[in-house]
């Protein structure tokens, strides 16, 4: 009866310290690690069901749920919802989280010369960034759809695959598209020897503001279009065909029916792909920090968090910068918790 | 349907005008990758001399090489980009991947069944958290939990960084699983209760079986954010040595070797090999992650 949990537990912390101070080769500590991460996970799920499976009926009622849920509300209050108290108050402490300085982290945050820009370059990404992203994507899937399916599952694909890579892969790849090599060398980015084809000096995109801030919200499109192009072109697929016949036979003509019937019939989608991406350009960092350090005019709210805590030690300011995160995704949060109440039925 | 229907309407001149842009879009679109790819076979010296087009254009005077690859994985030690060992970090990958995708799945689902199918106290105020945890920015965690870490000492251990993505994967896969598992019939679970089941063999035996479709997808999801993040990992992993992932090293060789771009190509299409295969190979359930979940932030 206790030899289980002691041979589980055991084993657990044996793992455990075999992984923290181990100088085996790196393939079998690896390998332990996957073992000992996934298997004790459910080992001791097994050992809590084979438990309370022995119990009184009334009493498995009791403790069932805990062993369901209780894992998840235990991480998620450790991890998410205890660390945004402590953030806050962190928010409204100095350097060293040691003395109370009231609001001058977030003086700071709103105000700093560095800040503004980042607030003004963020506004850039969310505008551009989400408003490219969601036209092209509707317009590729738009037109994919009136194509023969494999050319339509070919072309959707390629301009679909930028989501699957990191962002910082992404970033390597665009600057080898924007590199520079001063007049009178061979140019190898593309866009600089597209722009020398033209007639055109070398440029060092990345070094020009507010130029380079475009280019790379110019990634950011390419990585988000297919995102908006897969789920529309879902939507675009869900619109009844007689509601388009309706149209077609009314005399109104493609870009008509386009605009009046399937436009509004796919709005819900085109708001909820929006937001998605607005959230996602909210907190982009890997971008900005692998092409260009945030530095020339580049800065966003994100890097300038990570730049706060992990290069210019300030846990104060960069605390209060992630509160400022917070806020800003608020609607969006209060939208879904909203939307989720009217949607289920289980907990009225 | 809609497809033929549209296809009637199109003159034959339209049609062609939408193959020739749609194609243009597309050739776009790949470029970039395809630079980085073709690169990455290059001698260092062509790459200086010669645009990598040119390997397109002149394919007999291509003279390609993997000798890159041997580089940045550490077979072959000598020359430029001693010192990178991306082999060393594909394992990192591999050993943070793997752990903070399946973890969280089962956490998950147990969760998601627990708020579908039993009645506890505190049930709704718990499920109203998860669903406003969605899209909280992951950045107003990181400061507290780090402290936390390093006084534990995880601070740059696998267990921590497993149980930071878990919970901060958790959320979307409550929300995810939680859609699949309450729309089950309700029937199944009678006919489970009178044969004499308890919730624990109703799980392993009917629910996970049945969430399949809705566990490959989150899968997906949580392995290519996993495998592609760099905030989590520069966070709890990034200055131990090590044990740094692809992308922390790929950031690393972005500061180290920044014209060295036969090192820098081959390292990034590394980090991009496992999840392209991923992505082609499940894309079917990618998709309907993506349509399921497309509320995480």
């Amino acid at each position: 009866m206790i030899a289980g949990p002691l041979i589980v537990i055991g084993v657990l912390v044996v793992g455990f310290i075999f992984l923290k101070d181990s100088s085996a080769p790196k393939l079998v500590i690896v390998v332990v690690a996957i073992i000992w991460g996934v298997g004790g996970t459910v080992a001791l799920y097994l050992l809590a069901a084979t438990y309370v499976s022995k119990l009184r009926l009334s009493s498995q009622r009791k403790i069932a749920p805990v062993i369901f849920v209780g894992p998840a509300v235990v991480l998620l209050g450790f991890f998410l919802v205890y660390p945004t108290i402590e953030t806050l108050y962190l928010s409204f402490f100095d350097a060293t989280s040691s003395k109370f300085v009231g609001l001058k982290n977030y003086v700071f945050a709103l105000t700093d010369p560095s800040m503004t820009e980042s607030f003004r370059n963020n506004a850039l990404w969310l505008v551009l960034g989400t408003g490219f992203a969601v036209l092209f994507g509707l317009i590729i899937a738009a037109m994919a759809e009136r194509t023969k399916r494999w050319f339509e599952l070919t072309v959707k694909s390629l301009i679909f695959m930028p989501m699957a890579i990191s962002m910082v892969g992404a970033s390597i790849i665009w600057l080898f598209v924007y590199a520079y090599r001063p007049p009178g060398n061979p140019q190898i980015g593309i866009l600089n020897a597209v722009w020398a084809a033209l007639g055109g000096e070398p440029v060092a995109w990345l070094l020009k503001g507010p130029l380079n801030t475009l280019l790379l919200i110019v990634i950011l499109v390419w990585i988000q279009t297919g995102f908006a192009m897969i789920i529309l072109s879902a939507a675009l697929k869900g619109v009844p065909t007689d509601l388009l016949d309706a149209g077609s036979i009314d005399g109104a003509n493609e870009l008509q029916i386009f605009f009046r019937i399937t436009i509004p019939y796919i709005r819900g989608t085109i708001i909820m792909v929006t937001t998605t991406i607005v959230i996602f350009t909210l907190k982009v960092f890997d971008i900005v920090l692998t092409m260009t350090g945030g530095n020339y005019g580049t800065q966003v709210i994100a890097n300038a968090y990570y730049a706060q805590e992990f290069q210019s030690f300030q846990p104060g300011r960069a605390s209060a910068i992630a509160i400022i995160l917070l806020i800003l995704v608020t609607p969006v949060m209060w939208y879904n918790l909203r939307n989720f109440r009217g949607q289920t039925e289980a907990f009225k | 349907m809609t497809t033929q229907v549209t296809e009637h309407r199109s003159s034959p001149a339209a049609r062609t005008v939408l193959y020739v842009v749609l194609t243009i879009i597309a050739v776009v679109w790949l470029i970039p990758s395809l630079g980085l790819l073709v690169t990455s076979f290059r001698h260092l010296e062509d790459i200086n001399q010669t645009g990598w087009w040119n390997v397109l254009l002149h394919p007999g005077a291509a003279n390609l090489t993997l000798q890159n690859y041997a580089q940045v994985t550490g077979i072959d030690k000598a020359g430029a980009g001693a010192g990178v060992d991306l082999g060393n970090a594909i394992l990192n990958s591999i050993a943070v991947t793997i752990p903070a995708t399946v973890i969280p799945i089962f956490i998950a689902a147990l969760a998601a069944y627990g708020f579908a199918w039993m009645k506890f106290p505190g049930r709704a105020f718990f499920f109203i958290i998860v669903i406003a945890l969605l899209v909280v920015p992951l950045q107003i965690a990181l400061i507290p939990v780090l402290r936390l870490y390093i006084k534990a000492h995880v601070a740059g251990t696998f267990v921590g960084i497993w149980f930071a993505h878990t919970a901060f994967g958790l959320p979307l896969a409550i929300y995810i699983m939680y859609t699949y598992i309450s729309s089950i019939p309700r029937d199944i679970f009678e006919s489970a209760f009178v044969d004499g089941a308890n919730h624990f063999t109703i799980f392993t035996r009917l629910i996970i079986p049945l969430s399949i479709p809705a566990l490959a997808s989150f899968a997906i999801f949580q392995f290519l954010w996993v495998w592609n993040d760099l905030l989590v990992a520069l966070v709890f992993l990034g200055s131990t040595a090590g044990v740094q992932v692809l992308t922390v090293q790929l950031l690393n060789m972005v500061g180290a070797y920044g014209t060295d771009w036969q090192l820098l190509t081959a390292g990034a299409f590394i980090s991009m090999i496992f999840p392209l295969a991923v992505f082609f190979s499940l894309q079917r359930y990618f998709v309907r992650g993506l349509l399921a979940g497309s509320v995480k932030g």
